[in-house]
């Protein structure tokens, strides 16, 4: 008997973590099979709606599918940050016949490089990264996050009146590092007496660490902040706080908090994507790599034009973009 | 350049963020410590953290009534205690897997629930900074300790009430006596099973609290999974408080302050590495654990099934 109820709260127990975990079902209806309606999903490790990463992937997605229409049908799989579910997710999708499996995060690609070649019709799509494990079904996509981090860095030196600007960085590696490198390049091309501060938390989710971040940023004196990851959250409500400015990256913060927010660079990831479904058209099923930059539209710096910048500080960002577009600004 | 760190203002800054850094953790912690020191072990604490933190914001964005929030991350909190409760102690299940289970249940149900009733990150008035008359205008002082939200005091009061409540009562005795030898506070009329609902319901409802200071008072803001693995250093920091209040005290701000500094390292531009940096607090919490684990074994019937004889 003791044993019998052993089982059964170990079961109860399970039930309940099932019901938990069991992600949220698809936005989109049971895809119908037709040969000319493409069938996409993605895995992404945060929520949709985490004002960067993953929302990227899936603002990219809703503008393909308002193109599309019905030859577009998306899936996808939100908050996998536990890497062993995210690659059963990526497995299933393959199994159950979707066209484009997208894995978007930097975490699944070992993940992908033993599911990919189980299923050699099917075309995966990996980022952020440049490696395609030289599989003949992966394509890399990645994001320049550097040069709009400089375009950041360019206004954020022309705004600072304290000449210190604090960065919350999440780890000191990847798209996070390429954007904070970037814009710490584009304050020094303004000013290189401007002290630009970087702190890495070691998370991304840890918005309690990232806020008290800002908070030491804005104690020694920052008036100007940015940072990278979805617990940037955190570090604009401080910054809205103390009435300081923030730049932001990965998708449009201003409607966070309107009132700080003075541009963000965000991603237009479905700029590659159209090549990847247009290739995928042609029979090419992998092995290229993509970037998302400011020339080819993959990155757009978004200004919160009601802050109402002074036109001096518009100016000179346009012609940032400009220079990097047509190769006279180098980021170093 | 490490003599940067010994200004009057980056020492105010490390003991201000330290302050509200310890404040979910002191919730957390101090309600682990009452489970524990009957006989159950919660790993549950960060589920209970997370559904608390979503049903405040929740609350506070419908209704915007700061109290009714909290009392409503209290309800849910009692009531992923009260299961907690009914797997470990009436169906006996063990309890380090029980916990994982229901950490992983309120990950999930406060990730669905923001994604089904919610969906975007959104701003909310919080818990406003109350300034304690006549204590809030000493210099410096008064700026770290007395001008915190209501939250931060109430953490800080719950631990001299935990210690009153444990050493200096009758529920305090019981309860020690149940986690200590629960056969022998059996025989004395003591009902076990009753002790430890008390104290795992209690936990259940101080983690939910940890979880609303932050997204009520600290961050006024929810975001999956936005505890991050404080629950976990909750349960470690009981521990490290060899199972006392004041000694969790003495974690939590050894830890949170350990935090802040490493903050302080990177934003003066020290030259350790950043991933050095962010160790820290971990290297630190290891050590100490190391150390005062040899000293102190806990209570003799942590995570013992009771079952009453004949």
């Amino acid at each position: 008997m003791k044993n019998l109820v052993k089982v059964l709260s170990v079961l109860l127990v399970l039930g309940l973590v099932l019901v938990a975990c069991t992600p949220a079902a698809p936005e989109t209806s049971e895809p119908v099979v037709e040969d000319e309606v493409l069938r996409v999903a993605f895995v992404t490790p945060s929520n949709i709606n985490d004002l960067a990463f993953s929302q990227s992937i899936s603002d990219a997605m809703i503008v393909l599918k308002g193109e599309m229409g019905d030859k577009l049908e998306y899936v996808y799989s939100e908050n996998m940050f536990v890497v062993d579910d995210a690659a059963a997710a990526i497995r299933d999708y393959a199994q159950k016949g979707f066209d484009i499996v997208i894995a978007h995060g930097s975490q699944y690609g070992s993940s992908l490089q033993e599911i990919a070649p189980d299923f050699p019709e099917t075309v995966f799509a990996w980022g952020t990264t440049v490696d395609t494990f030289g599989q003949p079904n992966i394509h890399a996509y990645e994001a320049a996050s550097d040069q709009g981090g400089f375009v950041n860095g360019v206004m954020a030196a022309l705004l600072t009146e304290t000449k210190v600007i604090g960065v919350v960085g999440p780890i000191e590696t990847g798209d996070a590092k390429l954007y904070v490198d970037g814009f710490v390049a584009g304050v020094h091309s303004v000013d290189p007496s401007i002290d630009v501060r970087v702190t890495y938390i070691g998370s991304f989710s840890d918005v309690a660490l990232a806020s008290e971040a800002a908070t030491t940023h804005l104690s020694a004196g920052a008036d100007i902040m940015t940072g990278s990851a979805q617990m940037v959250i955190g570090a604009i409500g401080k910054a809205q706080e103390a009435g300081a400015y923030w730049f932001g990256t990965q998708a449009d913060q201003t409607s966070f908090a309107s009132d700080v927010v003075v541009a963000s660079q965000v991603y237009h990831w479905e700029v590659i994507f159209r090549e990847i479904f247009a290739l995928r058209a042609q029979g090419v099923l992998g092995g290229k790599t993509f970037s998302a930059n400011l020339e080819n539209g993959g990155q757009v710096i978004s200004i919160n034009e009601g802050l109402g910048l002074d036109q001096s500080v518009l100016d000179k960002a346009n012609e940032t973009i400009q220079g990097i577009i047509a190769g006279t600004i180098a980021i170093p | 350049m490490i003599s940067d760190l010994f200004t009057a203002t980056v020492i105010m800054g490390i003991i201000s963020s330290g302050i509200r850094l310890a404040t979910p953790y002191l919730f957390a912690s101090i309600g682990e410590m009452f489970g524990q020191r009957s006989g159950v072990l919660n790993l549950g604490v960060e589920g209970q953290m997370l559904l608390g933190a979503f049903t405040a914001y929740y609350v506070v964005l419908k209704t915007g009534n700061l109290f009714l929030a909290v009392l409503a991350a209290m309800a849910v909190g009692a009531i992923m205690g009260l299961a907690m409760g009914f797997v470990t102690i009436r169906l006996q299940a063990t309890q380090g897997i029980a916990g994982i289970g229901f950490y992983l249940f309120g990950m999930g149900m406060s990730n669905l629930l923001f994604q089904k009733l919610i969906g975007v990150v959104e701003n909310i008035n919080g818990f406003p900074i109350v300034k304690i008359p006549l204590l809030g205008d000493i210099p410096v002082i008064g700026e770290i300790f007395f001008q915190q939200n209501l939250l931060v005091y109430l953490a800080f009061l719950l631990v001299p009430i935990a210690w009153f409540v444990l050493n200096k009562t009758t529920l305090g005795l019981k309860i020690r006596a149940v986690g200590e030898n629960p056969e022998a506070a059996d025989s004395l009329g003591v009902s076990v099973v009753r002790v430890r609902y008390f104290t795992v319901i209690l936990g259940g409802i101080l983690s939910s609290i940890a979880g609303a200071s932050l997204s009520v008072a600290l961050l006024n803001v929810f975001q999956q999974n936005m505890t991050a693995g404080q629950g976990f250093i909750a349960v470690a920091l009981v521990y490290f408080g060899s199972w006392r209040p004041f000694g969790i005290l003495a974690g939590a701000l050894l830890f949170s302050m350990v935090n802040a500094l490493q903050l302080w390292i990177q934003v003066l531009g020290i030259p350790i590495p950043s991933e050095l940096a962010v160790m820290m607090p971990y290297i630190l919490t290891i050590l100490v654990l190391a150390l005062s684990l040899s000293k102190d074994k806990g209570p003799s019937a942590l995570t013992k099934a009771f079952e009453r004889e004949g």
